[in-house]
């Protein structure tokens, strides 16, 4: 099947041998009468041609300017041989225009550009006049996802294996996740630097520390029938009396006076009196424990440890505060024992930390209950005398392991809580 | 199987569906002792007898307003319009009529008939026998169009349609008649009314046409692919009912579409085709939609280099497919 040569959109146009006369093959350039650069009016001589018939002056077909001549003077070509090349002025000056000013895209393309969120900038359009197409957007994402793929493998084989090293070496717990498996955008930009960095997901490798977390949760999440309950507490009285101490038991102490002392102490006197909730399921029977250690909840970095409070009844408020300095500090630091982490029997959550006012905590397996105590915040809230007044508030939240224990035992044994939360501070406390 | 010409496919369906069927019987002008003008039904007088091939006057009206009142009578007619070009002293028999009687009746009626006719150009034939009447009828609810691009097909789709309790207008290119061969099973079969045909994968451009386009396209795509395009050519098979499916899914696919005709552009099957992927896949869309069609003038020329230029070819296609692989 005869095709034609594509034309259509080219912006620069040849001008072919004419034919002067019927039986006329060839021509020969006899001299340029513009060269290379000129600008060219349509119609407008290019050139003189000799044939054996006549001397004639080629006209351009176009308007724009001489680019290419072909065909050197006194060389002879058949008919239809292109002889020079002109660039169209209009023609060429909307191109850029259309490239540079008003990218237009289709919508085929603006959705693709909106799902990868990709700048079109960095795309090279191969369509009509440097239109992005689909096709080039699709290339596009298919190689920056290869340049993605290698870079994460790379990332995996250079920073898995030290890592490994450095955990055997040291024991840490922690410090080493970080520089795990994030992928250093570096190597990205380094590997293709017109490439627009793609907003990949981050893949992070799984600490040894981070796996016992999830096995633990997941482990506690899918056997133990959780329930869970809320109380109320008006720490008015503790809030005014821990301000009036803190200063001089940070001095004298060397450890700050934080609340979480005065919680444990409350809670770990009322787990005396409801001695169920220090407590473990051992399917035929449920143990209780003789004594009460408190497990408190320490983030460090990335990873949460729960360092244990031993025999927390026997301790007084700045006994506690001590513990819980000592092990909150050895816990960021990686040097808990394995004594110090074992043998908790109630955990008690300090989530107001982060601010929360509500969480729902996960049993902490084999124990029967974890309490959180929120954020303290200051409430209008109506008292006795039905005024309404500003107090401290914070939340004290429950979950329990319904094998083992009830909403009664559990409510008498918050409402115990809050009865002697409300009333520390109401006289002078003693810390020791 | 046997290699046959389209028309053979066409004799062949015909000749198998009035074996196997009494009540199917042809009607039509010189359908009987000359065969067709065509000779689509060659030695069915001699095979079935006059009673069942009967040659009738000049007049469409007439043959498809008897095959309308037989078929609903019971019997299974397949009238023959000589040319497309003739169909239109039948136009009210088929629209007002066959295509509106089951809606009507309120289902008591159905006419299950079946019109050939031959349409199309580039056969020399001028005004009166050239014309593409697709666009004149699948605007009409009620009615089934079917344009069947090979012998295989056409066999299966005219037993098909001779089988449909509806009516069915067969349009057959006539410049397929003898141009096309291919391999067509010697029993009955059927192929479904309806279902468009992918004739060819590609990932560059989208095109859909239908009839004798259809092989324009196919060797206008096979240059392309030595230019590297590949061409994803959908055959409609069906204008009516239109698969809208197979249309959106090869639209999306590679989210530049051509449509081809031989028909002239204007309100044509192009533009149904057109609004259906802009209603469906707009976002698919990578290009605006393209449409290669017969120029806006009243008929065929009869002059050779007219006819030429009004006609689609190969290169005019493969031109205009370059184009929108490119955009």
């Amino acid at each position: 099947m005869p095709m034609d040569e594509p034309k259509g959109c080219e912006d620069v146009s040849e001008v072919k041998m004419p034919q002067l006369g019927e039986t006329v093959v060839e021509g020969t350039v006899g001299r340029w009468l513009k060269q290379i650069g000129d600008p060219v009016e349509k119609y407008e001589a290019l050139c003189e041609v000799v044939t054996d018939k006549v001397n004639a002056e080629i006209p351009s077909d176009f308007k724009g300017v001489l680019t290419e001549i072909l065909v050197a003077e006194g060389t002879t070509v058949p008919v239809g041989t292109p002889i020079c090349v002109i660039q169209e002025a209009a023609v060429s000056s909307e191109t850029q225009a259309a490239k540079q000013d008003s990218p237009r895209f289709s919508p085929a393309v603006l959705q693709l550009l909106q799902k990868y969120r990709l700048d079109p900038a960095l795309i090279e359009g191969t369509g009509i006049n440097g239109r992005i197409t689909r096709k080039d957007v699709m290339d596009y994402v298919e190689a920056a996802s290869k340049i993605t793929a290698v870079s994460s493998t790379l990332s995996e084989n250079a920073g898995g294996a030290p890592a490994e090293a450095a955990e055997t070496a040291t024991g840490a717990r922690s410090g080493t996740v970080q520089s795990n498996g994030v992928i250093p955008d570096t190597t990205l930009s380094v590997d293709a630097n017109q490439q627009y960095p793609v907003h990949s997901d981050t893949v992070i490798a799984v600490s040894p520390v981070r796996r016992t977390i999830a096995k633990r949760m997941l482990e506690s999440k899918q056997q133990v029938p959780h329930a869970w309950m809320m109380v109320e507490v008006d720490v008015t009285a503790l809030a005014r009396f821990r301000d009036k101490a803190k200063e001089e038991f940070q001095r004298k102490e060397g450890v700050p006076l934080t609340y979480l002392p005065f919680f444990i102490k409350a809670i770990v006197e009322s787990i005396k009196e409801f001695p169920i909730l220090n407590s473990s399921w051992a399917e035929d029977t449920i143990i209780i424990k003789n004594d009460i250690n408190v497990s408190i909840a320490v983030a460090a970095g990335d990873a949460l440890y729960v360092p244990v409070i031993h025999k927390a009844d026997r301790q007084s408020i700045a006994g506690l505060a001590h513990s819980i300095s000592e092990l909150a500090f050895k816990a960021r630091n990686g040097r808990l024992t394995p004594a110090e982490v074992q043998g908790g029997t109630f955990t008690i959550n300090n989530t107001g930390a982060f601010g929360s006012i509500q969480s729902v905590p996960i049993i902490n397996t084999p124990q029967a209950a974890i309490l959180t105590v929120e954020s303290i915040v200051r409430r209008p809230v109506v008292i006795e005398s039905d005024a309404i007044a500003i107090r401290s508030i914070v939340n004290l939240c429950l979950s329990l392991d319904h094998r083992v224990l009830d909403g009664l035992v559990c409510g008498r044994f918050m409402a115990a809580v809050k009865g002697r939360l409300e009333t520390m501070g109401t006289q002078e406390v003693n810390v020791y | 199987m046997a290699i046959r010409t389209y028309i053979q496919a066409i004799t062949d369906a015909l000749d198998v569906e009035m074996a196997l069927d009494d009540s199917v019987f042809i009607l039509g002008e010189d359908v009987g002792k000359r065969g067709g003008v065509f000779s689509a039904t060659a030695g069915l007088i001699e095979k079935y007898g006059e009673e069942r091939v009967l040659d009738t006057p000049l007049s469409e009206s007439a043959i498809v307003g008897v095959a309308i009142g037989a078929s609903m009578a019971g019997l299974k007619p397949v009238a023959e319009i000589q040319f497309a070009d003739f169909i239109f002293p039948a136009y009210n028999q088929i629209v007002s009529e066959a295509a509106r009687i089951r809606y009507r009746s309120n289902n008591d009626w159905n006419c299950p008939v079946t019109i050939r006719a031959p349409y199309g150009g580039g056969v020399h034939g001028a005004l009166y026998h050239s014309q593409s009447v697709e666009a004149l009828f699948y605007h009409v609810p009620g009615l089934k169009i079917v344009t069947p691009s090979t012998p295989y097909e056409a066999k299966g789709l005219l037993i098909a349609a001779i089988r449909d309790p509806d009516p069915v207008l067969f349009l057959e290119h006539k410049k397929c008649y003898r141009l096309v061969k291919g391999e067509v099973p010697d029993d009955d079969y059927t192929l479904p009314i309806g279902k468009a045909n992918v004739k060819r994968e590609g990932d560059d451009i989208t095109v859909f046409t239908y009839g004798l386009m259809t092989h324009y396209c196919l060797e206008a795509a096979d240059v392309l692919a030595k230019d590297g395009i590949s061409v994803h050519l959908v055959d409609l098979v069906s204008i009516r009912p239109m698969d809208q499916q197979a249309i959106v899914e090869a639209a999306e696919r590679t989210g530049k579409v051509l449509i081809v005709h031989e028909d002239n552009k204007f309100g044509g099957v192009g533009a149904e085709i057109s609004a259906i992927i802009a209603e469906e896949c707009l976002f698919s869309l990578d290009a605006p939609i393209r449409r290669l069609c017969g120029p806006e003038i009243p008929a065929m020329p009869f002059s050779p280099p007219l006819e030429k230029y009004y006609l689609l070819s190969a290169s005019k296609i493969a031109e205009s497919m370059r184009e929108l692989a490119r955009y």
